[in-house]
């Protein structure tokens, strides 16, 4: 066996603090390495070069790249080792950067540990096996699980590629958050006016399929097949009768439902059409408030539907839709503010969040686009804005920045300055974060054409006085306390992930943070890759952002699944288990561990028991290698030899 | 120079693919500084780590053995690494009568994003190692 050992020095990021020279000589002596050298950078072009002519050259039948981590470059020098004609799984790399350069400064001692992880990756290519992947067919329709604007901008760039798109929206209409603001920044154009042309584009779209109202039940499969079971909640008005007329909606008796569109800002009816451009424009029965539900009796929309829409024995339904590829565009949540005790979130009617005065300003909402005190219904004439309640507060659990919040807080001082012309705004800030384009000037429009006055401090605490809310807070600027009695405080509350973002991404096999937004496969390279190949992520689901953001992320996640479906067949990783039917026992331990139901019973010929690997469904995680008594299956590429072979380069010295 | 340097232990560790290498990967990215002894060994997942393979580190030459996966309920592969909690929490209750001390095997999760806690966790671990001293007279 010949191995090729390459020390990187990635500039002076390993050289600088590990003998590079000192790794590659020690490197020699190990058994079976036939050439070791170092190099500045070798995952630069001469430093493949210098790969493949040294496999040439001396004849090398196995490389061990000493570099970065693998998870940044193993395909680089996989693909590297495939031209000079060795099978790309005669390949290791051995992460001296990340896990040594960068972590000590001792050079010796980081010397020592780089050899060590040299010595470990050569025994264990050692042992390694060429292996070959398969390919198979993929099932070109991409699921969106998520109608708001990310969402839905990524099914219509799919759609319009080709592609046909089931979309499942938990709401009983797409638009999500775009369609509950009133305008947007920095162009103060109107929310609905730019959104409602999408959604209605994604309504008529001949390749897009909505389930409005639908829920993930299951998702099961792989990359290219995947079989996806969507809950169909109970609406309890057949869709297909209904005419959105809306006369359901003004006869139904229960006036106080909680509004789920709105926020909670007023309340609506039992039954209800959630806004003017809803899509689907269909009603539904909120069972928690009607009365037919909650006293038995009632009926008074199955009297007045004039198409006999009203069914309130509908039940779950439950579909199973075939795709091959994934985009979450899930959203956000917001913090409620209730948690903002000092703040009087949720004791006092007139300290209400960001999003509930939002649709106080737009025309279609509970007050026709009339600003008012919720607690007796007159126009405030001072309003103070809250910004980061919540955010960037470790107590709140939120020590992130909720990034739209400076700018949206802007807007809505200005707008208030439209609304009510001798009204006058206050905002509580800590930084103006507005770092997008035409969004700087934005701000400063707010304080000097609309004379928004900005106090750069934080608020201590609010409480009522008569009418009044008096609100305490630092200036700290000036270095003062400041008081002020408001009519009207708006709170603007932290961003956080969606309430069932948890069991979304377990359902998903893809990982989120500490806060639920859900991980990308790399922070600056692969911002809407997911590590479960398959699966991309758009929008507010992955991290705070602002619409040109989801928009921008929405397309970019269509343009990876359009990629991945432009080739017919996909490669599947070969890297799974393998059973050795003369030494399995047919115990069938694997069987029931299988996370992903891979294994299956076989008889073989002579009549005997054994477990079969399914191949395109095995991940290849290796939970049965180690569940095996015999050690008959085996994870490729990562066996009991391999992995044993590198604990005893380790251990035995 | 009166101090002399400790002498370094061998520490290996056993690292899930998808989280905890990659929060390893992420503490080198933060320069989060770490003792230096210990080895990493990629798995694609926890629920891939044989006990056997920890008994025979620590019998050979180790002193001491971490493993460390994705969170419970955050598994890439579902739920490989419940059936490592089980089998590692079953072997440290084993150890003992195996003549090993259990402190020198430790298991615990980490995640991709999470470079500070990995930076605890190996400085902890080997700090615990070093206070029991070598495993193996030489």
């Amino acid at each position: 066996m010949r191995v090729g050992v390459f020390i990187c020095h990635c500039g002076s990021n390993i050289a600088g603090t590990v003998d590079v020279a000192k790794v590659a000589e020690e490197a020699r002596k190990m058994p079976g390495v036939a050439y070791a050298t170092d190099y500045m950078y070798t995952c630069s072009e001469p430093g493949q070069k210098e790969i493949t002519d040294a496999i040439e050259r001396d004849k090398l039948d196995r490389v061990v790249v000493a570099a970065c981590s693998p998870r940044m470059h193993e395909n680089t020098f996989r693909r590297t080792i495939m031209k000079a004609g060795l099978n790309r799984y005669f390949f290791e790399q051995a992460n001296i950067r990340e896990h040594v350069s960068w972590i000590g400064l001792d050079k010796e001692l980081n010397t020592t540990k780089a050899i060590e992880e040299v010595r470990m990756a050569v025994a264990k290519v050692m042992k390694n096996k060429p292996l070959f992947s398969s390919s198979f067919k993929i099932n070109k329709r991409v699921l969106v699980i998520g109608g708001g604007v990310a969402g839905m901008q990524a099914a219509i760039d799919c759609a319009d590629g080709g592609l046909e798109v089931v979309m499942v929206e938990k709401s009983p209409s797409i638009g999500g958050m775009m369609a509950r603001l009133d305008k947007t920044f920095p162009t103060v154009d109107c929310s609905i006016c730019i959104l409602g042309p999408k959604m209605v584009d994604v309504a008529q779209h001949d390749l897009i399929k909505l389930h409005a109202y639908s829920e993930i039940a299951e998702i099961k499969g792989y990359v290219g097949n995947y079989q996806v079971k969507i809950r169909k909640k109970p609406t309890y008005v057949d869709w297909t009768k209904c005419t959105g007329c809306g006369l359901c909606m003004e006869k139904c008796p229960t006036k106080n439902a909680y509004d789920h569109f709105n926020f909670g800002a007023a309340p609506t009816r039992a039954i209800n059409i959630p806004f003017p451009q809803a899509i689907p424009k269909k009603a539904t029965i909120d069972p928690n408030y009607c009365r037919q539900f909650v006293k038995g009796k009632c009926g008074v929309c199955a009297k007045v539907c004039p198409t006999g829409a009203i069914n309130y024995e509908m039940q779950d339904e439950f579909i199973t839709e075939e795709v091959g590829a994934i985009i979450t565009a899930t959203g956000y949540g917001l913090m409620d503010v209730e948690k903002l005790t000092e703040y009087g979130g949720g004791r006092y009617p007139d300290v209400i969040s960001g999003i509930q005065y939002e649709r106080f300003l737009n025309a279609s909402g509970p007050t026709s686009g009339h600003i008012i005190r919720p607690s007796d219904h007159e126009e405030p004439k001072t309003i103070v804005f809250v910004s980061c309640a919540g955010s960037r507060d470790k107590s709140c659990g939120v020590p992130y920045c909720s990034n739209f919040c400076c700018m949206y807080i802007a807007k809505q001082a200005i707008l208030t300055k439209d609304h009510i012309p001798d009204s006058q705004s206050y905002v509580f800030y800590m930084d103006i974060r507005s770092p997008g384009k035409g969004y700087d000037e934005f701000t400063r429009r707010a304080q000097e054409e609309y004379g928004a006055k900005y106090i750069r401090g934080r608020v201590s605490r609010i409480y009522p006085k008569g009418k009044k809310m008096v609100v305490k807070g630092a200036d700290t600027l000036l270095g003062t306390q400041v008081e002020i009695e408001a009519d009207l405080v708006v709170l603007a509350t932290a961003v956080v992930s969606a309430p069932d973002a948890g069991q979304m991404a377990e359902k998903l096999h893809i990982s989120y943070d500490t806060f639920g937004f859900y991980v990308e496969s790399h922070p600056k390279l692969r911002p809407v890759e997911t590590n479960t190949s398959g699966v991309y992520l758009a929008g507010c689901c992955q991290g705070p952002k602002d619409i040109p953001a989801s928009v921008g992320q929405g397309s970019a996640a269509a343009a990876k699944v359009l990629s991945l479906f432009s080739k017919d067949m996909l490669e599947s990783d070969p890297a799974i288990a393998q059973v050795n039917t003369n030494n399995c026992v047919g115990c069938l331990k694997c069987l029931k561990t299988c996370p992903f139901q891979a294994i299956v019973e076989d008889t073989l010929r002579s009549g005997k028991k054994v477990a079969k690997v399914i191949e395109t469904v095995c991940a290849g995680c290796g939970v049965c290698t180690s569940t095996c008594p015999c050690g008959a299956i085996q994870l490729q590429h990562f066996t009991d030899n391999q992995l044993l072979a590198e604990v005893n380069a380790i251990c035995q010295k | 120079m009166s101090e002399v340097a400790p002498k370094e232990l061998r520490i290996v560790g056993f690292l899930c693919n998808w989280c905890s290498y990659g929060g390893a990967d992420t503490a080198g990215v933060g320069r989060f500084k770490q003792p230096t002894d210990l080895r990493i060994i990629r798995v694609p997942c926890s629920g891939r780590v044989d006990p056997m393979f920890v008994v025979r580190a620590l019998l050979t030459g180790a002193d001491g053995v971490l493993v460390s996966g994705c969170h419970p309920r955050d598994c890439h592969y579902t739920d490989g690494n419940f059936y490592a909690r089980r089998r590692l929490e079953m072997l440290k209750r084993l150890l003992p009568f195996m003549g090993i001390d259990d402190r020198r095997f430790h298991y615990t999760w980490v995640s991709a994003s999470e470079g500070q806690k990995w930076q605890q966790v190996v400085t902890g671990f080997t700090n615990q190692v070093h206070a029991l001293g070598p495993m193996h007279q030489k």
